[in-house]
């Protein structure tokens, strides 16, 4: 394991020389690779964005952020296949983003909508929300396995908190992988906050990165705010998986510069120069810096799709807040293969109530 | 046809399983080379591989959960916890994630997999061994709760569980693994799940049961045969969704209840089953409907588990009183 998080562009937009440097170089993203992970990053970012001044607007339900969080979950997917599995948790828009997932389905599920869960499998490969910490994560390692048994070639990604590393699915999850050695990825989000917990409470170990050892996996610790590192870590840990090597765990390091989500007052818990140090390392200002120094887009390009991915997350909530009202069935729908007549009877009653009392 | 007891009859439809489907995988604590600790999974390692049956490390929650992940990439996981006293470590992935999946996913993902887990008393167990928890998966939106009683069920209800395309929790009345044997069919059969089966007809009283107590109930039936007392004896064998037109037509054919399973009383099986059936049938009740159930206390250490389930004298006893009113 290299020393210190792996970085390959540093806050400065520099690429820093070095051993850790030289060993990724089969792992760079190329031109049009970077300007497609500078498009979800600020599609994320301004979704995100808007879907808090909406809960400021009474317009969206309780919402969980993701800003500054985007390198980590877009760097990492788009080191992968469409067709590898994606075990999410519940801030993963970046990744959602880069996997192609309409912003309409996003909101929708944040609006309360189940039809916000209408993502095709067979297009996305997504696990849906999962919102009992670390529960997800077994999920990933199934699938991972089974893609072996079944003779592919895919592997399966998931992802936790920081928080989520203490719950005792994170260790099953791990011990299994380790011991099947199946083709997995376990990514460790650790924006340093579970709601007000810091991660120095969180675990007493050095890293998250180190845990990987005990359970027979690589671990890798990457600068979270750096999306080329990122990529590079997961591109990385994706061939050695998918040749057979040992399953990873990489441990982004970021920050969860919003608050935890809508319901939540971060200034009870922390510094605020402490937020204001994390904000100067922004993912995205990064990378604006590598583009430009790079001569791979000018700033007026760089604040035009700003200003784009502004205008569709406006765009595609207005689209959604004026979805039709949902249909007293819908909770009957995709129960079971087949609704058994105990439950048929219930709907029926329902129908009943509502006819007679119009509620 | 051959002889077989339940936990052979298990054995010899997870074989059935297996061969006929090549998406079928098997595994959980001590199920492989060990045959597993009630010999459910005997031979099966050995006749197909240890590559769709196998061992795992001992962590019910990574077993389901894993599980889980099979079955959306499209395998048929067959998972045993390795008594129903332990699956509580994987409860949180059977209520937060199988039986959600489906619904979850608007039917973009589904999730045929069995989880098997031997459950139930009267067999002088250690503590942890014996209880009866049924309800608890049957109060879960999502789940199919399914418990054999006899060898010729125990192997139709696992093929058809197996492929079933929804979660099935597999209870299997370990007090009656080793009862005596029936013939049953050598191949492949499937009996359909949701649906109770009479054992024996009756006008006198209506008795519902399933799993470990159905012998109990079988003893007073035929006791109670000697005095000509026909009571009807239904084996409710799918807890949810429960084969509600078998109950209501019985009921309203004897006017009489009875319900008696080894689970605590409140808010148990026997009270969703009393309330069903005094709201679908009150009109045809001759008298209060019954229910002989465990106690809500906690299981005692085998010295003095006989006072905690019920024995055929205290089944004979209640229809007699429930005649007698
Ligand atoms: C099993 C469980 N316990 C508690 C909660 C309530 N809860 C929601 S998010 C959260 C903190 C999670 O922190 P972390 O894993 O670091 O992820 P983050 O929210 O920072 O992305 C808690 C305690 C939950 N969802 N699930």
């Amino acid at each position: 394991m290299i020393a210190g998080p792996l970085q390959l562009l540093a806050p400065d937009g520099t690429v820093p020389a070095g051993e850790a440097v030289d060993a990724y170089a089969d792992y760079r993203m190329d031109a049009a690779q970077l300007l497609a992970a500078y498009r979800f990053m600020v599609s994320a970012r301004a979704a995100d964005e808007w879907a808090f001044s909406l809960h400021r607007q009474g317009r969206l339900h309780t919402y969980a952020p993701s800003t500054g969080q985007e390198a980590n979950s877009v760097g990492s997917i788009m080191a992968l296949r469409q067709d590898d599995w994606f075990v999410q948790s519940y801030r993963e828009l970046g990744g959602l983003m880069a996997r192609g997932v309409p912003l309409s389905n996003y909101f929708l599920y944040w609006l309360g909508y189940e039809a916000g869960n209408d993502n095709e499998v067979d297009e996305f490969h997504l696990m849906p929300v999962a919102i009992p910490i670390a529960s997800q994560l077994p999920h990933a390692v199934g699938l991972a396995q089974a893609e072996r048994y079944l003779g592919t070639d895919r592997l399966a990604i998931g992802f936790i908190g920081d928080g989520g590393t203490s719950e005792g699915d994170f260790h099953e999850a791990m011990n299994f992988a380790g011991v099947w050695k199946a083709p997995v990825i376990i990514f460790v989000q650790n924006n340093q906050y579970a709601i007000s917990l810091p991660r120095s409470r969180q675990t007493a170990s050095n890293t998250i990165a180190e845990k990987a050892g005990a359970y027979g996996m690589r671990g890798v610790q990457v600068d979270g705010n750096d999306v080329t590192a990122v990529f590079a870590a997961t591109a990385e840990a994706a061939e050695i998986v998918r040749s057979g090597g040992l399953p990873t765990l990489i441990e982004g390091v970021t920050y969860r510069v919003a608050a935890h989500t809508t319901s939540d007052d971060p200034n009870r818990y922390r510094e605020i120069d402490e937020v204001a140090a994390w904000k100067n390392r922004d993912p995205i200002v990064r990378l604006q810096k590598l583009l430009r120094s790079r001569g791979l887009a000018s700033e007026e390009e760089l604040q035009a799709s700003i200003e784009e991915a502004r205008q569709h997350a406006r765009d595609e909530f207005d689209r959604v807040e004026a979805s039709a009202a949902p249909a007293l069935e819908e909770g009957f729908q995709h129960l079971y293969a087949e609704l058994p007549p105990l439950l048929q009877a219930q709907l029926s009653e329902r129908r009943r109530l509502q006819e007679r009392t119009g509620k | 046809m051959s002889a077989a007891n339940l936990v052979t009859s298990v054995n010899a439809g997870l074989a059935v399983a297996l061969e006929s489907d090549e998406r079928v995988v098997m595994y959980g604590q001590d199920i492989g080379r060990n045959g597993g600790v009630f010999q459910a999974t005997a031979g099966l390692q050995e006749r197909f591989g240890e590559r769709r049956v196998f061992d795992v490390p001992l962590a019910e929650s990574g077993i389901v959960g894993t599980a889980i992940g099979m079955a959306v990439a499209g395998l048929r996981p067959v998972v045993e916890m390795q008594f129903s006293g332990f699956v509580y470590p994987a409860f949180n992935q059977i209520v937060s994630h199988v039986a959600r999946l489906r619904n979850r996913t608007r039917g973009s993902m589904s999730l045929p997999m069995v989880i098997r887990m031997p459950y139930g008393g009267a067999v002088r167990a250690l503590e942890h061994h014996s209880e009866s928890m049924e309800a608890i998966f049957a109060h879960v939106p999502g789940l199919k709760v399914v418990i054999p009683s006899t060898p010729h069920d125990a192997k139709g209800l696992l093929l058809a569980a197996v492929r079933d395309p929804d979660p099935v929790i597999f209870m299997e009345p370990k007090r009656l693994y080793h009862s005596p044997q029936q013939e049953i069919p050598e191949g492949d059969y499937e009996l359909p799940l949701g649906q109770a089966r009479v054992v024996q007809e009756g006008d006198a009283v209506t008795v519902i049961g399933y799993g470990g107590q159905m012998r109990d109930i079988r003893a007073a039936a035929a006791h109670l045969k000697r005095q000509d007392i026909a009571i009807e004896v239904i084996d409710l064998r799918t807890i949810y969704p429960f084969d509600q037109e078998t109950v209501v037509e019985s009921v309203r054919k004897t006017g009489r209840l009875l319900v008696v399973h080894e689970g605590p009383r409140s808010f148990g099986v026997g009270a969703e089953i009393v309330s069903f059936a005094t709201e679908e049938a009150f009109m045809y009740l001759d008298a209060p409907p019954r229910r002989l159930t465990g106690t809500d206390t906690i299981i005692p250490l085998p010295a003095s588990e006989h006072f905690y389930f019920m024995q055929p004298e205290h089944i004979v006893d209640a229809v007699l009183e429930l005649i007698e009113t």
